[in-house]
């Protein structure tokens, strides 16, 4: 709670420059009552860098024990509930929450709008996550162990064999849904309605638009995620039969929800990074966006295409060969939208007048190792080829490479771009660059090498494995150890940057762009009461 | 948009903690009398904790919705709070939509690809022999493992009571917009007649649903532990009883309200939301009774 | 195409810090055995190369621009942002490069799904956490557990060369003969893999999955569960082992001379110590993953069984258990899972090991009689 108390102190330093409206209140009943889109934006994301380091921390047990081959340091039931609680705390405390704190931060300010269309309900929102998180981690400690069938939760390992805690796992993911369903609404809400005069949707800065479509993928898919948890809650606890087929089920049923829900979730975490990135990059190239229109077409057609691929996280389950190829054709074709967002990227950069500060540093690992996670996407979108992927640690490699350097990068490179505007401070250049490096090639030590293992054989979420992967799983923890210790530098970074620091101007980026710039730094407590005018 | 400046900022609220807190409460305290009942424990403690939450749920919602309601009547909110609030209803009926769609989904992929699997036919048939002597049919009556899963004795028809209740559904949703059309016209007595008429209709079509779920339960041994088809029989309905339940509550409320004098001709979005509502769980109905009910 | 990346590994494995352990550097998927594991090669190497030629020519753009764009140069911005000829290029190229991969992409997967006309159907069962293979046509089965040893696993003793990698009896099947595999599961959802035969298929309770190989060299092939089936979901491997025709028609004698004998071991007599012996063993491998071989259990999923209620109560409380398992906890029915004789074995051995010395003892006869009155 010390990073909270440190912004409370430098935000309640700012509020001089509002115009007759009340500052933040005093105390610690600011922030439990706020209803300021910057005060819920400062938690949200304090709140994900807690989760972040807590999930970070369960993946250090899990490469620590998968250091060797053997059993050395938990046992093979425990290990299980890290793998199930560090997936579900990084998606869903870490990842999602640091979205949606930009988009509570930014959105208002990018759009020229007073606060977020409507304020109580988001505080609402961001205090319901504590709480499911607080429910979740309190399964640690329950008789049975936490979940330990992994985050996706198939039946029937989940239902008839999962421990008694499931039910507090599901009520918990039920206050999540709620918390993005309701997020959601609010950032459609305020896109919709609360644009500045003037401000065209085809005018909308990219960051808004990514933000917009993935709000309508939060609202659309988290229902479906509560619809299948209610599932295994009523076959756990009222005997229904939706997953046992003895009663005309399937276990299979469950993927096949569950995963309606679990893809478009994929693209619900790497969206607004493509908007943010859209920002970063030609903000360091001094030069405009390549391609603004086909990059909204791309977002869309992605958003679109996301509902008709779920079924290739289970080429091995037994569909029938139509549906085989129908979803392996699908998701090939995600590879196109995907593409021409990497090709507009490298464009604006092309001929540019480039400069490195730390943004633009994980904006471009972000497009180079997001690529790479993108071409092992579509060597498991070829149904065949998954046969032999499926389950392995080239999965974990690919997935780590989306949403390591993808979505954690992005969320970096978004908090160095505008923590100047957030408290008026320039960051320390020089740490941020070794934060960069470190996670760079931390990350690269870590994930890189998981693609040979899953290609020579190695199955996942197991606690011990076979001698012929013993040399990489060693490097992979190396790295790991290296990542993970890393991203204290971060918080460091961070504090320093708000205690003190170089005065930041209202546009410390001589190249960005956009409304947010317009007002000084740090942003007052309240902005655009009065809208401005956009050409 | 010159109208911004007027914008409806609210100052600090306890609510949304309240919120929090209560809804925390409640949902642990029902998780706690699941698990503590499976383990065959007492469960009067999470009881208790459930109806804490609960009374903290009410607490909030009574002074959450009545802090809206008196900033709406101070004329705090211009046109464009009013848009928001439309978009935000609009969305909130479309995330419920996903939620049915998820048990929509899974009872046609059950019905379509699962049950015929199950009785040998289609891509997957030859699972049947695990289950020798099982025969796919719809409503299923006799489930692969009829020890684990003892099957109903019949289904439920669509042509009595369910056809009454669609014709009870969509009377009221015909009834709730005459009362809109009267409100829009400034006729509150007509409003408050065709009101209370589409919660007399709402409120019969829930004891009829309540005397069917009893006659399922006790003659026809069809429940929620009777295989594939009482699971979602009972889940789609169950869900969608629940959803007329909060829309009647709704109505209810926008009942009192007119009684005491709120909405105007052209401001009256409370009564609009829940007249969308209403017409939401009609549709819904509407899909419940084809799929669940006729096909 | 196989060449250049067998060249590539083994130069990307030199590069690398030579030689650090026994261990290899293997950084490539095998070609496998089979038709069907050698196109998967094929394909996974052509959209690898397709990956890595236009990766080559985006990071190759982006680079150039990295070194030759920079402010620090002195290069000044262009400031154009759009063409629309490039980006109906970069939409259509990229689209025309997935429609040929996806022709031979399709072909492989229609051929992997024919499982037509086999000449051997297997039926590949999953248990917490073992395989069961049942040769259908000629009514006999057996189960396949991990040979490795726990003091391996807990570093008490060093590692062998199969270490996790290496079961009791392993999967026969005869070379050059079409195998039709049946898979479906027991408890929870399991997964079937073989690298080297191109097979990964979800055993899934209550369904039945099929798959199809043919092995031409004769050799031992290695893989495991890859669909996370509980705590020991890393502790089930599949070992396949492919013979000659004419050793595997002597194996198949074999196991079919043993299931007889099995079956007219129940009607014999058994002694205590002929029981407490054969229940030691069935123990090791059917009940010490959850109760532990000290009959100590890890509560409270499992309960221990020195001194427990049921393992020193009622007997017939206690075959129930085993026999038919407890709804709602991990404890399976091994009713159908083991032989009459390995029942009565078991259960005498819980009820007289660890001090429970009960005296009783349980026969296969009264595990039969049970069996039938049900």
């Amino acid at each position: 709670m010390a990073v909270t108390g440190v912004f409370m102190s430098s935000v309640a330093d700012t509020h001089t420059q509002d115009h007759g409206h009340h500052g933040p209140a005093k105390g610690f009943s600011r922030w439990l009552l706020t209803t300021n889109h910057k005060d819920i934006g400062t938690m949200y994301l304090v709140f994900s860098f807690t989760m972040f380091l807590l999930g970070g921390t369960m993946a250090m047990v899990i490469r620590a024990e998968l250091f060797q081959p053997g059993l050395q340091i938990v046992q093979p039931e425990f290990f299980n509930q890290m793998t199930t609680m560090h997936g579900l705390i990084m998606i869903f405390g870490a990842v999602m929450p640091a979205f949606v704190g930009l988009a509570n931060w930014m959105l208002p300010l990018m759009i020229g709008a007073p606060d977020m269309a409507l304020p109580r309900m988001n505080n609402w929102s961001f205090w319901l996550l504590p709480c499911a998180f607080l429910i979740l981690l309190s399964t640690l400690f329950m008789q049975g162990g936490a979940p330990n069938f992994g985050w996706t939760a198939y039946a029937p390992l989940s239902t008839t064999y999962g421990p008694p805690s499931t039910t507090f796992f599901i009520f918990a993911i039920h206050i999540m849904g709620i918390s993005s369903i309701m997020g959601a609404i609010n950032v459609i809400a305020t896109i919709l309605n609360l644009r500045a005069p003037g401000m065209t949707l085809m005018k909308m800065p990219l960051f808004v638009w990514t933000w917009l479509i993935t709000a309508f993928l939060l609202i659309a898919v988290m229902p479906v995620l509560a619809g299948v948890v209610t599932m295994m809650l009523m076959d756990i606890n009222f005997g229904t039969s939706f997953f046992d087929a003895s009663g005309g089920g399937d276990p299979v049923l469950f993927q096949h929800v569950f995963w309606f829900f679990g893809h478009p979730e994929v693209y619900i975490m790497i969206l607004p990074a493509f908007g943010a990135i859209s920002h970063i990059i030609p903000a360091f190239s001094r030069k405009p966006l390549f391609g603004y229109a086909s990059m909204v077409y791309a977002v869309g057609a992605i958003a679109l295409l996301s509902f008709v691929v779920w079924a290739h996280h289970m080429f091995t389950v037994g569909i029938p060969i139509v549906g085989q190829l129908f979803f392996m054709y699908a998701t090939m074709l995600i590879a196109v939208p995907t593409g021409v967002k990497v090709f507009n990227w490298v464009a604006t950069m092309f001929r540019g007048s480039l400069t490195f500060e730390a943004p633009m540093l994980f904006a471009v690992a972000f497009v180079i190792l997001f690529t790479i996670g993108g071409f092992s996407g579509l060597m498991l979108a070829i149904a065949p080829a998954d046969f032999q992927y499926h389950d392995t640690y080239f999965v974990v490699a690919h997935f780590h490479y989306v949403l390591v350097p993808g979505a954690i990068f992005g969320i970096f490179a978004s908090a160095y771009f505008w923590l100047p505007k957030w408290t008026g401070h320039m960051y320390d250049e020089t740490l941020a660059k070794t934060h960069f490096w470190l996670s760079f090639i931390g990350m690269n030590l870590a994930f890189f090498p998981m693609h040979f293992l899953g290609l020579a054989g190695m199955p996942r979420r197991i606690p011990d494995y076979a001698l012929q992967f013993a040399d990489f799983n060693m490097i992979s923890s190396i790295g790991a150890f290296m990542f993970g210790a890393t991203q204290l530098l971060f918080l460091f970074i961070v504090v320093k940057c708000v205690r003190g620091g170089e005065k930041a101007p209202a546009k410390p980026w001589d190249g960005a762009e956009g409304l947010e710039w317009t007002v000084p730094s740090p942003a007052p407590y309240h902005t655009f009461s009065t809208p401005p005018e956009v050409k | 948009m010159a109208e911004n400046q007027t914008y409806y900022v609210p100052e600090q609220s306890k609510w949304p903690i309240v919120a929090t807190v209560g809804l925390g409460v409640t949902l642990y305290g029902a998780a706690s009398i699941m698990v503590n009942g499976n383990q065959g424990e007492p469960t009067t403690g999470a009881w208790i904790t459930f109806l804490i939450g609960a009374l903290i749920m009410a607490y909030m919602l009574f002074g959450w919705f009545g802090a809206v309601i008196s900033e709406s009547r101070a004329g705090l909110y211009s046109d464009q709070m009013d848009r928001s609030f439309r978009w935000g209803m609009s969305w909130f009926i479309f995330s419920e939509v996903m939620f049915f769609a998820a048990f929509f989904g899974a009872l046609f992929y059950v019905r379509v690809f699962v049950v015929p699997w199950l009785g040998g036919d289609g891509d997957r048939g030859s699972t049947n022999m695990l289950w020798e002597g099982f025969q796919a049919s719809w409503p299923l009556l006799n489930n692969p493992d009829p020890q684990a899963y003892p099957g109903p004795e019949h289904a439920v028809g669509p042509w009595g009571l369910p056809l009454f209740n669609t014709i009870l559904l969509v009377t009221s949703s015909f009834t709730v917009t005459v009362a809109h059309h009267a409100l829009k016209a400034g006729h509150r007595t007509k409003t408050k007649l065709w009101l209370a008429a589409t919660i007399a209709l709402a409120v019969v079509f829930m004891f009829v649903q309540a005397y069917e779920y009893a006659h399922a339960y006790q003659d026809l041994n069809l429940t929620l532990q009777s295989g594939i088809y009482g699971s979602t029989f009972f889940m789609l309905t169950g869900f969608h009883g629940a959803h007329v339940m909060l829309g009647t509550l709704m109505l209810a409320i926008m009942l009192i309200r007119i009684i005491k004098g709120h909405f105007t001709a052209d401001n009256h979005f409370g009564f609009e939301a829940a007249a969308w509502y209403w017409h939401f769980v009609d549709v819904v109905w509407l899909g419940l009774f084809v799929f669940v009910y006729v096909l | 195409m196989r060449v250049h990346a067998k060249r590539a590994g083994a130069l990307a494995s030199g590069l690398m810090l030579p030689a650090m352990s026994m261990a290899d550097w293997t950084v490539n998927m095998s070609p496998g055995v089979t038709s069907t594991s050698n196109e998967i090669f094929s394909l996974h190497m052509t959209i690898l190369w397709i990956c890595v030629v236009i990766g080559l020519v985006v990071f190759g753009v982006m680079f150039w621009s990295i070194i030759a764009h920079r402010k620090s140069r002195g290069h000044k911005p262009a400031n154009f942002h759009e063409n629309t000829l490039v980006e109906i290029l970069w939409t259509i190229i990229p689209l025309v490069i997935l429609v040929v991969m996806a022709i031979p992409a399709t072909a492989t997967l229609v051929d992997m799904y024919d499982t037509s006309e086999a000449d051997i159907d297997i039926k590949v069962t999953g248990y917490q956490w073992r395989w069961k293979y049942d040769y259908l046509d000629e009514e006999f089965g057996y189960f396949s557990n991990l040979a490795t040893p726990l003091d391996q696993v807990q570093n008490r003793q060093d590692k062998g060369e199969n270490y996790l990698l290496e079961v009791d009896n392993p999967l026969i099947v005869p070379v050059g003969k079409r195998v039709r595999l049946l898979l479906t599961a027991n408890d929870v959802i399991h997964s079937w893999w073989v690298p080297a035969l191109g097979i990964k298929k979800d055993a899934i309770p209550g369904f039945i999955n099929e798959a199809w190989f043919q092995v031409d060299e004769p050799g031992v092939y290695r893989g495991q569960c890859t669909e996370l089936c509980g705590k020991n979901h890393g502790f089930m491997p599949v070992v396949v082992e492919a013979v000659p025709g004419e050793e595997y028609n002597t194996w198949l004698a074999e196991q079919k001379a043993a299931a007889r004998k099995e079956r007219e071991l129940t009607r014999q007599d058994w002694t205590m110590d002929q029981l407490m012996a054969r229940g030691k063993k069935t123990y090791q491998t059917a009940c010490a993953a959850c109760h532990q071989p000290d009959g100590s259990g890890a509560p409270p999923a499992f309960p221990a069984l020195k001194g427990s209620a049921i393992a020193t109560g009622e007997k017939m409380a206690h075959i129930d258990i085993v026999l038919n398992g407890k709804s709602g906890t991990a404890m399976q029915a091994f009713g159908g899972q083991l032989s009459e004789v390995d029942l009565a074995a078991v259960i005498t051995y819980e009820r007289n090991a660890w001090g429970n010395n009960t005296g009783d003892i349980v026969t296969p006869k009264e595990i039969l009689d049970y069996k039938n009155q049900k």
